[in-house]
């Protein structure tokens, strides 16, 4: 009985990403004990565990939405991270009413960070149409806005880094009200609570892997591939959008070359470590969250660890090649074929017997 | 006479969860013989080949290739040692030229260089020497899907193999395409290459084989010389109990009295595909489209369904005109099509049988109508039982299962659309004479509970047993139709050949 569920459990999906979670705070059992550690200072919770998860929302939405993409149309949008841009700065700015830095609000904040949002569904929609509509290839499309994007964001703040000094905007990069616990945390989670009930409630998951694994075939069966696939641009843009505003809230300017920067390679990366294939077709969302969540906890390991930020990536690159490997098909077959040469040869003693 | 043997594969067992593929199989193969590999689909004949190819390891057994013991671990190694494939689904790059595909992995070079001339002379040679007609500087996709099995097999056979695998090769050819193939494998024989041929059609095995090898459930029967094996036992053989295929299925099923039209479609063509055409399919008639491969007959129903837009023309659905631009407007209006390319076209490889079965109807439905887990398994479970579908569990991906019960999936598919209008296209290529049958009933008793039905098939006989009506389809352009006593296999041969055409 123990082995039957012992193999139930492994032969789940979310077994191996949640194995490398593990296995990256298991470092820190060893490392640094005070890693767990969390305790309440001015009001907030502090610790490294509660940092992973606060740092780790813009990732979390972003691989949401990377998810979707590149299991429609077999490939990922490397625009998110300009993207994210954009909507800070249309935020912002609009937020500002032109100025560098305001201390008070020039236009109600709901409708500026709708603005934001809807700039950045604009960008997927851009992604979207040349991906479904015209056919190019994923990488090649995005690969517009990746250039661009900080560019449009710069023609939208002209130039200047603008700062909206106002503690109601400061809320969705900090705390609300009395709160101890970060409020990108919440956001995260809201984002990924909405997004599975989409995907459970109407057919739109089904429909994505239909599209992904076979577009002419899920044409003949009355499925729309051309609008699937356009409809998940449209909704990573919005996640790159909201992504974005948590981002410019924490640092309450819109900087139009660091926000969000180098993190749609990231996002790729927690969509692949959460056991999904790059080339589309099945995927598995919680997956990809806790693949973001994997990269976050391993920066700040790293950290904890007084790893130099420069020399940060070559260790991080490691630990990936690790966790890449261990979840690579060949290497999966390697150890069934072990599992296997091992239980013939305790069949054949037996036989010999 | 033991040293003719090329190939000796003895006591092998391959398992995959859950279903033992191959147990305790042996397989011998003389030079210089053609050797026909036979069973029911799922009997285990593909596993065998991919066993042997290096596709798949085995767990027990040996591989003896001219006295010495071989392991290929890849279809590279397979081929180093001599053992080509030519699959029923031409592996080949349709982006690359013919030459490039001839010469893939072995090209000619100058200087380190790849060296194109001499690429495209030998491999016009090569094509010319085998009666292929096609050039070798044209893209493989503009070819059609006969010229590029020709041209796997030509690559197969300029790379010196001792042992040639057929796999279904001949399924998407037309006869005149299958005796060009057989002079070449006759060729192939007089020089000393082992043949193993895998095919659905017993005719071809009586005309080109000398041994047969039957399989059944992953088991040997037996192997046979073909002159000791008569055509009914060697049936019974591979379906392991007494054979009713060549009796009249059509004969119990009831006369169409009434002709009430469900689909009309006036002059409806697209251009560079099919000319203006006029079809009409009744309630309970089974209509069937003849003609050669690209005489235009899956043009003509895709153009109907709406896969491929019309450019001309008006569709009458029950009376009334219809305005359909895409295949979900066929759908909601009733229809259903089974494509004619199943890996292509029909099947969602990595999904589970249960979703390819609900997919067409929650499409019907909408993205915001899902269907919720119970219903989808009920629907799953009753075509799973309905059709006889051999799988592990409704949850297995569909891409495991055996061609012929992908097939039934997709129809189990269409018929829980419940549908008005369903057209087969060739619902029974690379299928079994078990399964073949099935579907044959399946189509008549569709008809007698109503349903109007458009079937497409290379085989005369099976459409001669299921339709009551045939539509003849030649060049792009629908020439005729044949009912009651013109339709006899000499009645459509003459009227595909277009004898008594006044063009």
């Amino acid at each position: 009985m123990n082995k039957e569920t012992l193999k139930n459990i492994t032969s789940k999906r979310l077994f191996l990403p949640i194995v490398c979670l593990i296995a990256v705070l298991l470092v820190n059992v060893i490392k640094t004990p005070d890693f767990f550690k969390i305790s309440l200072e001015n009001g907030v919770l502090s610790g490294y565990i509660i940092i992973v998860i606060n740092r780790a929302s813009e990732l979390v939405i972003l691989a949401v939405g990377m998810t979707l993409v590149t299991a429609a149309s077999g490939g990922q949008d490397i625009s998110v991270g300009a993207v994210m841009a954009v909507a800070a700065a249309v935020c912002c700015q609009i937020l500002s009413g032109g100025a560098t830095s305001v201390t008070s609000l020039a236009a109600p904040l709901v409708l500026a960070i709708l603005a934001g949002i809807l700039a950045s569904a604009l960008c997927g929609a851009f992604n979207g149409f040349l991906v479904a509509k015209l056919n190019i290839q994923p990488m090649v499309a995005t690969l517009i806005l990746f250039t661009a994007g900080r560019g449009i964001a710069q023609l939208i703040t002209k130039g200047q880094i603008t700062y909206i000094r106002v503690e109601s905007y400061k809320t969705f990069g900090g705390y609300i009200g009395k709160c101890p616990i970060p409020t990108p945390i919440f956001i995260a989670i809201i984002v990924i609570v909405i997004t599975q009930l989409v995907l459970k409630k109407t057919a739109l998951g089904l429909y994505i892997e239909s599209v992904g694994i076979n577009g002419t075939a899920s044409r003949l069966v009355g499925l729309n591939s051309t609008l699937i696939k356009f409809l998940t641009y449209v909704i990573c843009g919005i996640m790159a959008g909201i992504a974005g505003v948590v981002a410019s809230s924490r640092i309450y300017s819109a900087d139009a070359n660091n926000i969000g920067l180098n993190l749609e390679m990231d996002a790729i990366l927690a969509v692949a470590l959460g056991g999904n294939v790059l080339g589309g077709g099945k995927f598995n969302l919680m997956g990809s969250v806790i693949g973001a969540y994997t990269i976050q906890a391993l920066t700040t390991t790293l950290y904890a660890m007084n790893v130099k930020a420069d020399q940060l990536p070559v260790y991080k690159a490691i630990v990936v090649i690790i966790i890449v490997v261990l979840q690579s098909p060949v290497f999966k077959k390697f150890l069934a074929n072990q599992k296997a040469k091992k239980l013939s040869n305790t069949t054949a003693a037996e036989g010999g017997k | 006479m033991e040293n003719s043997v090329v190939l000796d594969m003895k006591d092998v067992s391959k398992t995959f969860p859950g279903v033992k593929a191959l147990q305790h199989v042996d397989f011998k193969l003389r030079k210089g013989e053609i050797h026909a590999l036979m069973g029911e689909n799922g009997a285990g004949k593909s596993t065998l080949i991919k066993v042997l190819t290096g596709v798949h390891d085995f767990e027990s057994g040996k591989i003896t290739m001219a006295g010495t013991d071989i392991v290929n671990k890849s279809p590279q190694d397979a081929q180093s040692h001599g053992i080509s494939t030519v699959y029923q689904e031409v592996n080949l790059c349709p982006n690359l030229t013919v030459a490039e595909n001839l010469f893939i992995g072995r090209e000619p070079r100058k200087f380190g260089f790849i060296d194109w001339r001499i690429m495209n002379k030998k491999s016009a040679e090569l094509l010319k020497d085998l009666d292929i007609d096609a050039n070798a500087t044209d893209k493989l996709e503009e070819c059609s899907l006969a010229k590029q099995q020709m041209i796997a097999i030509a690559r197969a056979v300029d790379m010196q193999c001792q042992v040639l695998i057929l796999d279904e090769p001949t399924s998407s050819l037309d006869d005149e395409e299958v005796e060009k193939l057989f002079v070449l494998m006759r060729r192939l024989k007089g020089q000393g290459v082992g043949i193993i041929f895998v095919t659905h059609f017993l005719e071809q095995v009586y005309e080109v084989c000398d041994r047969i090898t039957v399989l059944r459930n992953g088991t040997l029967v037996g192997e046979y010389e073909v002159a000791e094996l008569p055509r009914v036992k060697l049936v019974s053989k591979m379906m392991g109990k007494d054979f009713d295929d060549l009796a009249d299925i059509k004969g119990d099923h009831k006369k169409l009295e009434k002709f009430v039209p469900v689909i009309e479609a006036k002059g409806v063509g697209r251009k560079g595909s099919i000319k203006p055409f006029d079809f009409v399919a009744n309630k309970g008639e089974v209509v069937g489209l003849t003609g050669l491969l690209g005489s235009g007959r899956s043009e003509l129903v895709r153009a109907i369904y709406g896969a491929d837009k019309p450019d001309s023309g008006t569709i009458l659905v029950n009376g009334k005109e219809a305005k359909i631009s895409a295949p979900i407007d066929a759908m909601k209006l009733g229809m259903a099509y089974l494509p004619e390319d199943r890996k292509k076209d029909g099947i969602i490889a990595d999904l589970s049988v249960r979703e390819n079965i609900i997919l067409a109807l929650q499409a019907k439905k909408g993205m915001f109508h899902l269907m919720s887990h119970k219903e989808m398994e009920e629907a799953a479970d009753k075509y799973i039982e309905m059709l006889q579908i051999k799988t592990a569990s409704r949850e297995t991906p569909i891409k495991s299962l055996s061609g012929g019960n992908q097939q039934k999936v997709i129809i189990g598919r269409w018929l829980l659309t419940n549908p008005e209008y369903l057209i087969l296209d060739e619902p029974t290529r690379g299928i079994d004479i078990g399964t073949k049958t099935e579907i044959q009933k399946l189509v008549l008793n569709l008809a007698d509970q109503g349903m109007a039905v458009t079937f497409i098939s290379s085989e005369v006989e099976e459409m001669l047993r299921t339709c009551s009506r045939m539509g003849v389809m030649r060049d792009g352009k629908k020439v005729g139709e044949l009912t009651g006593d013109d339709l006899t296999q000499e009645g459509i041969m003459k009227a595909i050949a277009g004898g008594d055409e006044n063009e």
